[in-house]
C-alpha cells in the first residue's frame, strides 16, 4: 500500500541527468510557457516543439514512449475544452442534428491547440520528473527564489500526501466493514450517505491538521527556526550554460517563425 | 521540574503542580494510565509547552532565549515516527538536527554516521523514510534525535506497536545508550528490565517516585492507578 510520488525518478547516467537542477526546471517552464504562447493552427510549430522533447528524452536514455503513456492523466482535465468547438465563433461545419449545436471550423482548431499545447506541457512535467529526483527539485525551486512558504508547502505536500491517502483509506474500510447488505432491508438515502461522506472528509480534515501540528512539534524538537536548510548544493557548470541557451534559442526562434508566419 | 501546571486551551487541566528532579545517568521511567499528563509533561522539557512553574534543564532554565540550547540538550522522541520522518530521504531527516545546530557540513556528515551506526542503521542514508517498516521508522526516528548528541533523551512510549523482534532490538538499543533517559510507557517488562526510578503519575500530579522494584511489588498502589505488574503480551 505504499505509493510514491517519488516512483517517478528514473535513475540513469545521462547529460541531461546531470544538469543542474534549476536549470531542468527554468527549461521545463519556458517550454510549458512556450507551448502555450505558440499561436494556435500552427501545426508545425507543435511538431517541432514535440521533436526537441524527443531528442532530449533520447538523450536522457529513457525509453521514448514513457512521456507519452504516462502524459494520459490529462485527459480528465481536458475535458473541460470540449466545450470550446461548439462556442467558437466562427465558419460552421457539422450540425448535431436535433440539438441545434453547431461545431466551427475555428472552434475545431483551437480544440486542436489546446490539447496539444496541454500535451506537450504534461510531457515536460513527466520528463522533469523522470529525470530529476525530488530533493533536488526543491532545492532547485528555492534556489530560484520561489517563496519560502510555497516550496515548503509543496515538500510537505510530497511527503504526507499518501500518509493521508492511507488514512483515508482505513476510513473507508472501516465503513465498509460496516455497511451491510442485506436483502429486503431499504438502503439509506443519498442524503445520509451524503451527510456520513462529509463528516468523514472533516474528520480527515481534522486529523491533517492535529497531525501537521505534531510534525510542527517535531522539527521544533530538533531546532528548526523557520528556515528551511539543505545540504544539498549545485554549481552551473558549462554544460548547464550551454543547454539553457541553446533551449532558450530553439524555443524561441520556433515562436519568431510561428508568429511571422 | 518545580511545581509545574499546566492547562490546555480546552480547558483541561493537565498537570496539577509537578515536582522532579533527574540526575545526570539516571535512567527513569514514567508510567501512568492514559491522559495522566505524560505527553504534556514530556512537552515541557523541551520548550514546547510553557506552563506555570519552573523548569531547569542541565541547569539552564527553559525560556524562549535558550530553546535553542535546550532542544539541542534534550532529545524527544515522539511516538509516531511518520510525525518525526519529515523529510524525503533519511539522511536529511537525520542531519536535520545537526544542520540547523549551524554545524559545518563534514560534522553534520560525520554526526549523520555516527548516529545510524549506534542504532544499527548504515546503509538506509538514500532509503525513502515512509517506505519503512514500522520498527526501521522507530530506529530511524531515535537516529534523527541521537545525531544531536543531547545529554538527556526522553521516549514517548517507544514500543508501542512494535512486533517482539523490533521490540527487542530497541530494547538494547536503549540498554547502551549513554544518555540520561525518560522514558513514557505502558511496557512493564521494560520498565522492569531497564530502569531502577519509575515515576508514577496519575490525574496531573506525580503519584509516586521510587524504586521500580518497590513500586511494582505494590499491587494495590498499581490497581489504583490503572496499572499491572505484568504486561498484555
Amino acid at each position: 500500500m505504499h505509493y510514491d510520488l517519488s516512483d517517478q525518478y528514473i535513475p540513469r547516467s545521462s547529460v541531461v541527468h546531470q544538469l543542474d537542477p534549476r536549470v531542468k526546471v527554468v527549461a521545463t517552464l519556458a517550454y510549458i510557457f512556450s507551448v502555450g504562447i505558440t499561436p494556435e493552427g500552427v501545426w508545425w510549430a507543435f511538431c517541432v516543439q514535440f521533436a526537441y522533447l524527443l531528442i532530449v528524452i533520447l538523450i536522457a536514455d529513457i525509453n521514448f514512449l514513457y512521456t507519452i503513456r504516462r502524459s494520459f492523466i490529462i485527459v480528465p482535465f481536458v475535458l473541460a475544452a470540449l466545450a470550446v468547438p461548439f462556442t467558437t465563433p466562427g465558419l460552421e461545419w457539422i450540425r448535431i442534428p436535433g440539438l441545434e449545436w453547431t461545431i466551427t471550423q475555428e472552434g475545431l482548431i483551437r480544440l486542436g491547440s489546446i490539447l496539444l499545447r496541454a500535451w506537450l506541457a504534461v510531457q515536460a512535467a513527466i520528463l522533469l520528473s523522470a529525470t530529476t529526483p525530488v530533493p533536488d527539485m526543491f532545492w532547485a525551486l528555492s534556489a530560484l527564489r520561489f517563496p519560502k512558504s510555497l516550496v515548503a508547502t509543496i515538500r510537505f505536500m510530497y511527503r504526507y500526501l499518501f500518509v493521508l491517502a492511507d488514512e483515508a483509506s482505513r476510513m473507508l474500510r472501516a465503513r465498509a466493514a460496516r455497511s451491510p447488505r442485506i436483502k429486503g432491508v431499504t438502503r439509506p438515502s443519498m442524503i445520509w450517505q451524503g451527510k456520513v461522506a462529509g463528516s468523514m472528509v472533516g474528520s480527515l480534515f481534522l486529523r491533517s491538521i492535529e497531525r501537521s501540528e505534531r510534525i510542527y512539534d517535531a522539527m521544533l524538537s530538533r531546532g528548526y527556526d523557520g528556515q528551511m536548510r539543505s545540504l544539498i548544493r549545485f554549481e552551473m557548470r558549462n554544460s548547464d550554460w550551454i543547454f539553457i541557451f541553446s533551449a532558450g534559442l530553439c524555443l524561441g526562434l520556433v515562436q519568431v517563425f510561428a508568429y511571422l508566419g | 521540574m518545580e511545581n509545574l501546571h499546566y492547562s490546555y486551551p480546552d480547558g483541561k487541566e493537565a498537570l496539577k503542580g509537578v515536582d522532579l528532579i533527574i540526575q545526570p545517568g539516571e535512567k527513569v521511567a514514567l508510567v501512568g494510565p492514559n491522559g495522566a499528563g505524560k505527553s504534556t509533561l514530556i512537552l515541557h522539557l523541551n520548550g514546547i509547552l510553557d506552563g506555570d512553574g519552573e523548569i531547569r534543564v542541565c541547569g539552564m532554565p527553559v525560556t524562549k532565549e535558550n530553546l535553542g540550547q535546550v532542544r539541542a540538550s534534550v532529545g524527544v522522541v515522539f511516538q509516531d515516527p511518520d510525525d518525526q520522518l519529515f523529510s524525503p530521504t533519511v539522511f536529511e531527516d537525520v542531519a536535520f538536527g545537526p544542520l540547523y545546530m549551524g554545524m559545518a557540513e563534514e560534522d553534520v556528515y560525520q554526526r549523520v554516521d555516527e548516529a545510524l551506526i549506534a542504532v544499527g542503521m548504515s546503509g538506509y542514508e538514500k532509503r525513502i523514510s515512509h517506505h519503512l517498516s514500522g520498527g526501521e521508522k522507530k530506529q530511524i526516528a531515535i537516529a534523527t534525535v541521537l545525531s544531536m548528541e543531547p545529554e538527556i533523551l526522553v521516549l514517548d512510549e517507544p514500543t508501542a506497536g512494535l512486533d517482539p523482534r523490533s521490540r527487542r532490538r530497541l530494547i538494547n538499543l536503549l540498554n547502551q545508550l549513554p544518555q540520561t533517559m525518560l522514558v513514557s510507557t505502558h511496557d512493564i517488562p521494560m520498565v522492569a528490565e531497564l530502569f531502577q526510578r519509575t515515576i508514577v503519575i496519575d490525574g496531573g500530579i506525580i503519584a509516586r517516585d521510587g524504586s521500580t522494584q518497590g513500586i511494582l511489588a505494590d499491587n494495590e498502589f498499581l490497581e489504583q492507578h490503572g496499572l499491572e505488574a505484568a504486561s498484555p503480551w
